[in-house]
């Protein structure tokens, strides 16, 4: 089991946590046009990475907060974790 | 005679306290303190079990958790278990095994046939022997092998027992209670680091207990025991016996079975019988120590022979002889610290030593007390069928390729040493990259994963200096880097014999002529032939030989077999054994029940149950319920002798007649509150929120980014920046996360909160005709007139003193309004609804009555919105807004989602308006046509319509939009029903949808 530091509230156990995806797909806007393709990738299309991957969790039985997690997805190692408002770069 | 190989003294047990045990049926006496094990090698009891594969005859081989045979049948205070390690099992008063795997019984066994057929013999024998003929498989091949074989049999009762899980942090996890895993305790503790030191055995020490060391000035078990006694004493440490850390997860996360009860002949009253430990440990210091590897040689699984290390622990801590005339069958000086402690304990054993001439203090020992030592000698077979009565043996060559002349030797047991192999699995588990060291030919952790550090003779290292002095500095230096503390023990003076290295002998080449079976793996019955034939048939992966001849597999994970295995394989193939590479070791290290990793999450407890603050009204009034998600709703509230269709058809009939009334407290609720609510609302959902009035409700349908509907519900503006919405029942918690998720995200900007309220509010559904009278009586100060509060209307009230909020919505298709209040005075609502609901004849209606009530008004549920069907296929694109974006909207011009046959919702009627139509049915043209027969849509849902009072259904079906009035089948192959059936209109009652506005 993972042990994830939610910027928030400290180191805690996966089973407090729910994994939400990709956390560098950005939601394309509001009313703008957008080719079927551009769409497809935003909704459908998801690379497998094997290796650092900036990742969505929520904190869903802590702080209800949405988290962003970079992890190794072959090793498990935890890089860093931000807080949803915080910059990746 | 009783307890015929027990010495006189000696041993830790208690001899104090005899107990009566039975084996087999036959009843035996032992000590406490004893195992299963030493309890029947003292009675002179070695004919155990039989193998897996040939049922050859087995007896015991290890002391401990290494032990591959001899697992038995335990019946202990009612229950049975099987696959119990007889040699981990301690022994208690009253105590029942039998031995597993034979059949008719453990002397006469008729699987043995195995051991003479030649089919039954090679490698792969399952994938080449019973797969042909195909149909032999399930007649003959399969009842024979189930009654034959197998390690014992489940119980099929509900286990009494109770298993409880426990979570634990701590500095340091310690695995294992040998030298290295007290030392780095005492170090680690007195540095002040929370220590937790784990010991499979009841008893700790490990093999301090066995060996004739001398750490300051006392013996290696009285310096066990001041260590541990020191450490009991302790705040900062948790000392567990009896505790195995069989996994190692990620992000140091080890799991931990302690066997609380299994030594007891019943557990103790609000004792569980054993607990899983989930442990976080900031480092892990792997003492596990080392496991004997044997000497492969004919015929060397015939009980009798067993490893020498064992051997010396039923002597040392049981007090028990394996044999009276004991030949020990060495490679190394380990062997010797076992003939020794035979000899002074009156027993004349000989010595088979595999080397030439080797020279140390210890050899010495053996040679000054006597015993009779064969150097360059090897055994070349075992012989004896249950017991070992003699062995061959001979001198072999310098080169160890060739036999000497065979002779026989009489003896009773073979005792056998071919080194030592480090116990690495919890450290391969954690990731370590392990490394072959030459030196001890065998794999040692390398280069760590995680925070582990491995000890002592599981390192590899088998001088007791050496292991006390590295684990002193060890745990010390890791507890400084954690608590900053700097206090120091010192290194206590250490007296042991220095021995000699080791011969890399493993294997005794066969005698010409001869074909002895000799085994590699002793659980699963895998010999060095099994191997050579894998290798011919071109096998070369260590992986696939692992599971093509089940060489080191089951609950055995190889403990013994895994380097002679290696070895064997690295002969063959000319290669080294590094370069072959060891299998994966995976957790559990040893078996853990299936009750342990279960905890207390069964029957009710398996989830938790949610229940509304009117249930115990509902409970009073003959309420059936039903699980709702976690929530338990009144499915129906029987009235006599009805049954289901009864009561519910009465229920949802009073409704459309007079007035129900349905606890709704568990639909999901969600306060939304800020300047930009409103916003949020227009985004989520597909219709158009911004100009919603203060008091007024609307229904809403969000979708999920790939235009499939995810819930429905009705939203109301409270106030001015204040909403409440609803969602179904299932659904609750995700739509909450959805609206977190854009808030945290997507739209950070949109100044909103969202929090749940599902459990603040408690509801109650008023519906009928009379509802509105009821509700006048029920609020007596308020205008509910259709002017006063039209359909979709909200309103505050008072009810008898008590705030609540009345909404004018409606799922059963009548005028109908919800009532809230808060949780505290649900039932109090509840009972003055009932109590002035009198006049009108109300009733309760469960959720059986609600289904029909919505199924025949063709309101959409669950049932239709089940995460594949967007909106047009539930006939709500009238709700799509064309004006602004939404979550999902892009999507749903996707081409499958506008074709022209786009699949929609219709109603169903039988043709004979009699036939119930079951739910999951398959809408076809032909009922006759070949299969597949094209499928055309499905039943979601089915009900009796108590309006027209017949079977109706509603069913999502291709091209549904052109369908009305065509004649089609229902089919259900499960039910063996076909049934002829008209489509019509979802809306099967009031499709103007006047009554809940009138
Ligand atoms: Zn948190």
């Amino acid at each position: 089991m993972l042990h994830i530091k939610c910027p928030h509230c400290g180191m805690r156990s996966q089973n407090e946590f729910s994994y939400g995806g990709d956390a560098t797909v950005k939601r394309p806007e509001l009313g703008k046009e957008i080719s079927d393709q551009d769409w497809d990738n935003f909704v459908y299309n998801r690379k497998s990475l094997r290796g650092k991957h900036l990742e969505l969790w929520q904190h869903l039985s802590g702080c209800r907060q949405w988290i962003k997690v970079e992890r190794d997805t072959a090793t498990h190692e935890i890089f860093r974790t931000l807080k949803a408002n915080e910059d990746n770069s | 005679m009783d307890q015929n190989f027990r010495l006189s003294d000696g041993g830790l047990i208690n001899r104090d306290k005899k107990l009566s045990f039975k084996f087999n049926n036959k009843t035996y006496y032992g000590y406490e303190g004893d195992t299963l094990a030493s309890a029947l090698i003292a009675n002179g009891v070695h004919l155990i079990g039989r193998s897996f594969k040939y049922h050859r005859p087995r007896g015991f081989f290890g002391a401990g958790v290494d032990e591959p045979y001899a697992m038995v049948q335990l019946y202990r205070n009612g229950e049975t278990e099987p696959n119990i390690k007889a040699t981990e099992q301690e022994l208690f008063d009253g105590l029942e095994a039998t031995s597993v795997n034979c059949w008719p019984s453990v002397n006469f066994d008729i699987g043995a046939i195995n051991n003479f057929l030649k089919i039954f013999l090679p490698a792969g024998f399952y994938y080449k022997t019973f797969m042909w003929p195909k149909s032999f498989w399930y007649k003959v091949y399969e009842p024979f092998i189930r009654k034959a074989a197998g390690l014992g049999v489940a119980s099929i009762k509900h286990d009494k027992e109770r298993y409880e899980h426990k979570y634990e942090y701590c500095d340091l996890l310690i695995t294992g209670s040998g030298p290295s895993g007290l030392a780095s305790a005492y170090a680690a503790a007195k540095n002040g680091a929370r220590v937790i030191l784990a010991e499979d055995k009841a008893r700790f020490g490990g093999t301090l207990l066995t060996s004739e060391v001398n750490i300051g000035n006392k013996s290696g078990k009285e310096w066990a025991e001041g260590i541990i006694a020191e450490l009991k004493e302790m705040p900062n440490v948790t000392v567990k016996n009896r505790s195995q850390v069989f996994g190692y997860y990620d992000h140091n996360m080890l799991v931990m079975s302690e066997r609380i009860s299994d030594h007891l002949s019943k557990t103790k009253k609000f004792h569980p019988k054993q607990r899983l430990w989930y442990i976080r440990a900031k480092e892990v210091l792997i003492s596990s120590g080392s496991i004997e590897r044997p000497i492969v040689f004919g015929n060397n699984d015939t009980p009798g022979v067993m490893l020498s290390s064992a051997a010396k622990e039923y002597l040392k801590v049981y007090g028990v002889l394996v044999g009276r005339n004991p030949l020990i069958f060495t490679n190394n000086d380990s062997g010797y610290e076992t003939a020794i402690e035979f000899k002074k304990n009156g027993v004349d054993p000989t010595i088979l030593d595999t080397r030439k001439d080797p020279q140390s203090e210890i050899i010495n020992e053996a040679k000054n007390l006597g015993i009779n030592i064969k150097f360059s000698y090897v055994v070349v077979a075992a012989q004896g069928y249950k017991k070992v009565k003699s062995a061959d043996i001979a001198k072999i060559s310098d080169d160890k390729e060739q036999l000497g002349s065979v002779e026989n030797i009489k003896c009773d047991c073979i005792c056998v040493s071919g080194f030592w192999t480090p116990t690495i699995h919890l450290a391969s588990q954690s990731g370590n990259k392990t490394k072959f060291n030459e030196e001890i030919d065998a794999f040692v952790p390398g280069i760590s994963k995680q925070n582990e550090t491995t000890l002592g003779a599981a390192n590899g290292s088998y001088t007791l200096e050496g292991t006390l002095k590295n684990s002193f500095e060890t745990a010390y230096e890791l507890s400084k880097k954690i608590t900053n503390n700097t206090n120091k023990i010192s290194l206590p003076n250490v007296v042991e014999k220095k021995s000699t290295t080791h011969d890399k002998f493993w294997c005794v080449p066969l005698p010409k002529g001869k074909n002895y079976k000799r085994f590699l793996d002793f659980q699963n019955d895998v010999a060095v032939s099994d191997i050579e034939i894998a290798l011919k048939e071109g096998y070369r992966s260590i992986e696939h030989v692992k599971r093509y001849t089940t060489l080191g597999m089951a609950t055995d994970q190889g403990k013994t077999s895994n380097l002679n295995g290696l070895q064997l394989v690295s002969n063959i193939e000319n290669k080294v054994v590094p370069n072959v590479g060891h299998t994966t070791f995976r957790p559990p290290y040893t078996p853990v029940s299936i009750g342990a990793i279960v905890g207390r999450e069964i029957g009710k407890h398996s989830k938790p149950t949610r229940k509304s603050p009117m249930h115990k009204w509902h409970e009073q009034h003959n309420a059936i319920f039903v699980d709702a998600g976690v929530w338990l709703r009144p499915r129906y509230y029987k009235q006599g002798n009805e049954n289901l269709f009864e009561a519910s058809k009465r229920e949802a009939k009073n409704v459309r007649t007079n007035v129900g009334v349905c606890d709704v407290t568990t639909l999901g609720k969600i306060d939304i509150k800020g300047p930009d609510a409103a916003e949020l609302l227009n985004r989520v959902y597909t219709n158009a929120w911004l100009k919603l009035p203060v008091g007024k409700a609307r229904y809403g349908v969000m979708l999920r980014e790939d235009g499939i509907v995810m819930d429905d519900g009705t939203t109301t503006r409270i106030s001015e920046n204040h909403y409440h919405m609803t969602t179904t029942t299932a659904q609750a918690a995700n739509v909450l996360s959805h609206l977190e998720y854009y808030l945290q995200l997507v739209w950070p900007e949109l100044n909103v909160n969202v929090v749940s309220t599902t459990e603040q509010w408690a509801g109650a559904a008023v519906a009928g005709p009379k509802s509105r009278d009821l509700l006048q009586k029920l609020f007596p100060k308020s205008d509910v007139s259709n002017e006063g509060l039209p359909f979709m209307g909200y309103i505050e009230g008072d009810l008898f003193g008590v705030k609540a909020r009345i909404f004018r919505i409606s799922f059963s298709g009548e005028l109908a309004y919800e009532v809230n209040v808060e949780s505290d005075n649900g039932n109090f609502m509840w009972e003055k609804i009932m109590e002035v609901g009198e006049e009108f004849k109300i009733q309760p209606y469960g959720t059986e009555a609600l289904s029909t009530l919505r199924i025949e008004m063709g309101h959409v549920a669950g049932s239709e919105l089940d995460g594949r069907t967007i909106p047009y296929d539930n006939s709500l694109e009238g709700l799509l807004s064309k004006k602004k974006d939404f979550i999902g909207k892009r999507s749903l011009t996707r081409k499958a989602f506008i074709a022209e046959d786009r699949q929609k919702i219709v109603g169903v009627v039988p043709l004979d308006k009699k036939t119930s139509i079951p739910e999951g049915s398959h809408l076809v043209k032909d009922s006759n046509a070949p299969l597949p027969n094209p499928k055309l849509g499905y039943i979601s849902a089915s009900c009796w319509s108590v309006e027209h009072d017949n079977p109706f259904s509603l069913a999502i079906l291709k091209n549904g939009k052109n369908m009305i009035g065509e004649k089609l089948f229902v089919m259900s192959p499960l039910k063996n029903k076909v049934i002829p059936v008209e489509i019509v209109s979802s809306h099967y009652v009031d499709p103007k949808g006047e009554r809940v506005r009138s």
